[in-house]
């Protein structure tokens, strides 16, 4: 850094900006890619949606067809890979389908309560005083009651259903969003380069948009992906309870409750919903611990 | 240096002198009685109990073109007095008028004074968003003000040129790919961007190390030069602030102790405060080292100062007529300005010159 070359060198041409292509997400990404945990994590988390969404072509039968004299085969029988359930449906083809449902039972309400707890929290926080108040003490009511019996206690009210269950969960996670977003958005805001902005003019909404989002939405993001795993297992539990997805639906949770009875029968088999839904909720959590230590580098 | 022709330069609502209103004897920012209180609790009667009196009725006025320094321990509301000039707090009391407008009044509304009052903030990490690129950030205030993305983006390369930095290399930047002193360029030209008349540098150059802090303030004189401003420099460094500054005001508890040219202020004070920070100043001459501390103690809490004169609890020339009288601000010689009851003639402190009778 030297001030006397600048003398002698020539008035610069007015360039338009040129990114580097080193722009804080890039280096995010690049540092993800690093960790292997993280990117086993999201190779599995990859084939389970793949694998839901091309579901008709992956699939090896029908998961609705039932067979009243092949029900409860072990995993390995021929013809059904990983055994078959209380009717004699395809396990493989059923969790296949079910991934499907499980999947926006995980991500959809999180993806909701972050979008809503990301507002009122970022609102909250940047403008203080009695907006804050009447937001997080508002918040601090649906703190009250564990999370589990307000899901259940919403969704009850609400009748069975997809989208009910949808909507119980949302609600259930906005609280957990508002509040991180809040405190967040508290320590950001009396930085000295959100006062700079203040300084040159600029109003709340400019600031917002500019200073505050940037700096604030990563850690809420991060934070919300932890909250996808707790999502499908509240969904799971709801469906178990017949309070989410309907019977015939292939859905992890639904056929968790429909195998239990084959638990002394068929231990392995009634165990798979499980198992995918833990994989599933496992490989989210630890992407998003990842996610979490790549973010947080500094330089 | 010489001057990149752009149209950021030509504009003549950006041209500082162009926006002259009151002539050059007007004093560019002058305040009266400002005043701001922290906390503290409400009884019933009204009255504010336990608040910390951060600035406790300051006068001041910064005439067009020159740097006043400000000087004072930690705590004495330095600080607080920059974020109140610049509004970022708003006062509880005091009046600021800048160029002979009222602040508030309907010439003088607050956006258009933040186009003409600009600050430089000490930690020059915390003051840039580490999300925004050099060149975003320095273009972000005229943005704000309505510049076009493309001229807003080439007054930004110029400010960088501006200020030693080659647009080419570090318009697309983020800040944590810059060293301390690079930083602190950039937050100058953020300053600079809205082209403002008054520039207030809060411990601007007080974390760099020695040898940047040296560029950097060559770097604030030069541009002073080019673009006509006028500093207020805020530092604890004395022989910064002797670097700097054309006359310097010293603080004390939230209160104005001595205000005068630089040159009388740090060779012969009047305030006896004002003579313990300079006895305080490490000396390069081995025979003048410092034996013993020339101010025993903490400033005390500023949530119930000392009465009277608010230094004499660590005077030592205290006599007993400081802890009832409230020294004002009064001057000694003409620009020179104590509030002392030694300076005072007839204030009745045993040191006082006595008050002749025709003076009166």
């Amino acid at each position: 850094m030297a001030v006397t070359t600048v003398d002698s060198a020539p008035a610069p041409a007015v360039v338009p900006a040129k990114k580097l292509g080193r722009g804080y997400w890039a280096g995010v990404l690049r540092r993800l890619a690093r960790d292997p945990v993280a990117v086993t994590a999201a190779v599995i988390i990859l084939l389970i949606v793949l694998a839901a969404i091309f579901a008709p072509y992956v699939a090896p039968a029908d998961p609705y067809k039932s067979s009243m004299i092949r029900r409860l085969r072990p995993i390995g029988t021929p013809g059904f890979l990983l055994g078959s359930d209380e009717l004699g449906r395809d396990m493989l083809s059923r969790l296949i389908y079910g991934g499907r449902l499980s999947l926006v039972m995980g991500v959809l309400p999180v993806f909701c309560a972050f979008a809503v707890g990301s507002f009122l929290g970022v609102a909250a926080g940047y403008a203080g005083g009695w907006l804050n108040t009447i937001i997080m003490r508002t918040v601090d009511v649906f703190y009250a009651f564990p999370s589990v019996l307000l899901a259940i206690a919403l969704s009850g009210t609400l009748g069975a259903g997809i989208l009910n269950a949808i909507v119980a969960l949302t609600v259930v996670f906005v609280p957990q969003v508002t509040r991180v977003a809040e405190s967040v958005t508290t320590q950001i805001r009396n930085r000295d380069y959100v006062e700079a902005a203040r300084v040159s003019g600029a109003g709340p909404f400019t600031i917002v948009r500019v200073h505050v989002l940037g700096n604030v939405l990563g850690p809420i993001f991060v934070y919300s992906t932890s909250l996808i795993s707790v999502s499908m297992i509240l969904a799971s539990g709801l469906s178990f309870l017949g309070l989410g997805s309907k019977p015939p639906e292939p859905e992890w949770g639904l056929m968790l409750n429909t195998l239990r009875t084959a638990i002394y029968t068929q231990p392995m088999v009634a165990a798979l919903p499980g198992v995918m839904i833990f994989v599933t909720s496992i490989s989210f959590n630890l992407l998003s611990d990842g996610l979490r230590s790549a973010m947080e580098v500094k330089a | 240096m010489t001057e990149p022709a752009s149209d950021a330069t030509s504009d003549p609502a950006f041209d500082p002198a162009a926006r002259d209103r009151g002539g050059p004897a007007q004093p560019l920012l002058s305040v009266t009685g400002l005043v701001k209180h922290f906390g503290g609790r409400r009884s019933w009667r009204g009255e504010t109990k336990g608040a910390v009196r951060a600035v406790d009725g300051v006068d001041f006025s910064i005439a067009k073109g020159e740097t006043l320094g400000v000087v004072g321990e930690s705590g004495c509301g330095k600080s607080t007095t920059a974020r109140l000039v610049m509004q970022i707090i708003a006062p509880d009391a005091g009046e600021i008028v800048f160029d002979g407008e009222a602040l508030g009044s309907r010439a003088l509304d607050l956006t258009t004074y933040r186009r003409e009052v600009q600050m430089v903030f000490q930690d020059s990490y915390a003051s840039l968003n580490p999300r925004l690129t050099v060149e975003d950030t320095i273009a972000f205030g005229p943005r704000v003000h309505g510049v076009g993305r493309r001229e807003a983006t080439g007054r930004a390369h110029d400010l960088l040129f501006k200020v030693g930095l080659e647009p080419a290399r570090f318009a697309g930047r983020y800040p944590h790919e810059l060293s301390g002193g690079q930083r602190q360029r950039i937050n100058i030209a953020r300053a600079l961007a809205l082209q403002p008349r008054l520039v207030i540098l809060d411990e601007a150059v007080s974390a760099l190390d020695k040898s940047v802090e040296a560029q950097v303030l060559n770097l604030l004189l030069d541009l002073k030069a080019e673009f006509g401003l006028t500093y207020m420099f805020i530092s604890h460094d004395l022989n910064v602030v002797r670097f700097m500054a054309d006359r310097v005001m010293v603080m004390y508890l939230g209160k104005v102790a001595e205000v005068g040219p630089s040159d009388v202020i740090l060779k012969s004070p009047s305030h006896p405060y004002t003579a313990a920070l300079l006895a305080s100043m490490p000396s390069m001459d081995p025979d003048a080292r410092t034996e013993e501390a020339p101010l025993f103690g903490d400033p005390p809490n500023p949530i119930d100062p000392p009465s009277g004169c608010r230094f004499h609890t660590r005077c030592r020339f205290a006599s007993a007529i400081c802890a009832n009288v409230e020294p004002r601000l009064a001057p000694v010689a003409r620009p020179h300005e104590v509030a002392c009851l030694m300076a005072q003639p007839g204030s009745g402190h045993p040191r006082a010159a006595p008050l002749r009778e025709n003076a009166a």
